[in-house]
């Protein structure tokens, strides 16, 4: 399947294939159709966080040369001033990630200096963790906290970048219509297409619309070792009101309608840590896959992902295998296009599936 | 339960643009003396800086973004940064604006870049910090935006041509907005303040007497009244600083 090359503008014009998991049915069709997809009661949940600037070019502390420049792009929030951070080397977005030399490798206290697009200084960071698994997994304090830090963050860094697009992606073009706090390495790009006409569309409807925020993290490094350890750990936060709209959902029978496979980790993370579902903030670094009981989601609503990606894996707690590979035959086989701004597939079930109720 | 913003401004959380001065410094003092938690913006870091300590000093919280509303590029990071700082934002205040080239002039003495570098600033830059933070408003139901208008967005003053008109447009952005987003729960008003003793009244009107313009804190106080009295200031209302003052003494 190709890849969308650039941002779309028209967001409800994305394709949608509908697939039912049960029943095998589907449909193809248009985000904008979504309202009439989906029924009064059930309960649409959304990712708000924006996309941080999180890809950063420097140099080693005092090595001049252009081939031990770096790229790190930071991967969520640590504990407080720490930030980890995954290390790519010399090249940029032109060159797909996985023909990009390797960076240098770094020991604990080493120094890096981070750069603006016209070379000069923004920032300095503190190597302050390299992880045992992958010497480009690192953990970082950088020179500054606050408004200063935000503030170099968002005047070194760019949005990470992918070389099959056609043109460098601008901040604004990685942002849901909804996004809030910058909590996301990459965009949660399933919300993409989520325009307000739409999503006024589902509020007539009688669908529910509630939201949470999860710090969505690198999607690749290019280095095989390190995707293996993806995803990383990553921050969610889940209000009260969303766990009330959930509740409210089951207990009249509506289905919960993952918007991306981070609301899916985000929602099943906070069972699977603490026994049942809880507003407030997490960690998770849930892996679903085939064998896994979802305990709040029904449906999905995400990108198109080839059978092997990672987030495939996660698919097939919705649908069986088989189901998956032949909706994707035929998306591929109609031109439908993969990736950030590629099209939608939604798994949804004819009914929510039936469980004890996991209220808080 | 989150506590209506309407009504309950301590702990919530605020944008100002163009808070280095005039109305915009003034609205800062206000909202953090009343318990706001602030992101201030302006282009020039030492007198925005300058505000930033003196709300430090009083015990509140306020951050400096220093960008230029007026700049695409700027606009996703002045959003993200404030974000960043202090959580979802609940009230946006749109105050930074340009009067334009000074002294004023003609329609047919200004150029048309000038026309469009007026624009950009008091037009299109709310439009799209707006765009880039209302969403998330909609999205939580709640929210305020506040664009500040000016009479001569109403009355055709000679000379006032390129800052009139975009208040004129800001004025009906702000009409239409309310209107799209009645049932959000995000709230849009526009406010005129009247005529002030600031630099950019000095700037138009360089022989006025201080003596006759109201001093900016006294129409920051209007304002934060104006925000907590959503009945008298409903959600698509352009108030008038000086009719709401008039109205009161009645």
């Amino acid at each position: 399947m190709n890849p969308a090359t650039s941002p779309r503008d028209a967001r409800a014009d994305t394709r949608l294939l509908v697939v039912d998991p049960d029943g095998g049915g589907r449909l193809d069709t248009t985000i904008a159709a979504l309202p009439r997809l989906l029924s009064a009661g059930d309960l649409v949940i959304v990712n708000d966080a924006a996309t941080l600037p999180a890809s950063l070019r420097g140099r080693r502390d005092g090595d001049p040369d252009p081939a031990a420049a770096i790229e790190l792009r930071l991967t969520g929030a640590g504990a407080p001033g720490r930030w980890p951070a995954i290390l790519l080397g010399a090249g940029d977005w032109r060159t797909p990630t996985e023909r990009r030399p390797p960076p240098p490798i770094l020991a604990v206290g080493e120094r890096i200096e981070l750069v603006d697009v016209a070379g000069a200084v923004v920032l300095a960071a503190i190597v302050v963790d390299v992880d045992p698994r992958s010497p480009r997994l690192v953990t970082l304090a950088f020179d500054r906290q606050g408004e200063a830090l935000w503030a170099a963050l968002y005047r070194g860094g760019a949005p990470v970048q992918y070389s099959y697009h056609r043109a460098p992606l601008a901040l604004w073009s990685v942002q849901s219509a909804f996004a809030g706090r910058p909590w996301a390495a990459e965009m949660p790009s399933a919300g993409r297409p989520l325009d307000w006409r739409t999503l006024g569309g589902l509020r007539r409807a009688g669908v529910g619309l509630a939201r949470l925020t999860h710090a969505a993290g690198l999607s690749s490094s290019g280095d095989p070792a390190m995707d293996r350890l993806l995803p990383l750990p990553e921050r969610y936060a889940i209000p009260e009101a969303t766990i009330a709209a959930i509740t409210a959902t089951q207990a009249r029978g509506g289905r919960i309608i993952a918007v991306g496979t981070t609301v899916v980790r985000a929602l099943e993370g906070s069972v699977a840590a603490s026994g049942r579902l809880r507003a407030g903030v997490g960690v998770t670094d849930l892996r679903l896959g085939p064998a896994s009981a979802l305990q709040v989601v029904d449906a999905i609503l995400t990108g198109m992902h080839a059978p092997g990606e990672s987030h495939h894996a996660l698919l097939q707690a919705f649908a069986r295998p088989a189901a998956l590979l032949d909706a994707w035959g035929h998306a591929a086989g109609a031109g439908y296009l993969a990736h950030e701004f590629g099209d939608s597939m939604l798994i949804l079930p004819a009914r929510a599936r039936a469980r004890p109720a996991h209220a808080a | 339960m989150q506590r209506d913003l309407r009504y309950d401004l301590s702990g919530i959380t605020a944008l100002i643009t163009g808070a280095s001065r005039g109305l915009g410094r003034a609205l800062a003092l206000a909202l953090a003396d009343a318990g706001a938690r602030l992101v201030l913006v302006a282009r020039d870091p030492a007198p925005l800086e300058a505000v930033v300590a003196e709300i430090r000093g009083r015990g509140g919280e306020a951050h400096p973004v220093i960008a230029d509303v007026g700049d695409k590029a700027a606009i996703h990071a002045i959003a993200g940064q404030a974000a960043a700082l202090v959580g979802d934002l609940d009230l946006l205040i749109h105050n930074a604006s340009t009067l334009g080239p000074t002294p004023l002039r003609l329609l047919l003495d200004t150029e048309c870049e000038d026309l469009e570098a007026v624009l950009a600033v008091n037009l299109v830059g709310p439009f799209r910090l707006t765009r880039a933070i209302a969403g998330s408003m909609a999205l939580r139901g709640r929210g305020l935006v506040i664009t500040i208008s000016s009479d001569a967005a109403t009355e055709a003053y000679p000379e006032w041509g390129a800052y009139s008109i975009s208040k004129a447009a800001l004025d009906h952005l702000a009409r239409i907005w309310a209107a799209e987003l009645a049932e959000s729960g995000v709230d849009v008003l526009a406010i005129d303040p009247g005529e002030m003793d600031t630099k950019m009244h000095a700037d138009a009107l360089p022989g006025a007497d201080p003596a006759t313009l109201a001093r900016p804190e006294a129409v920051a106080a209007v304002i934060l009244e104006m925000i907590r009295d959503p009945a008298r200031a409903p959600s698509g209302a352009r108030l008038s600083v000086p009719r709401w003052q008039q109205e009161g003494a009645r």
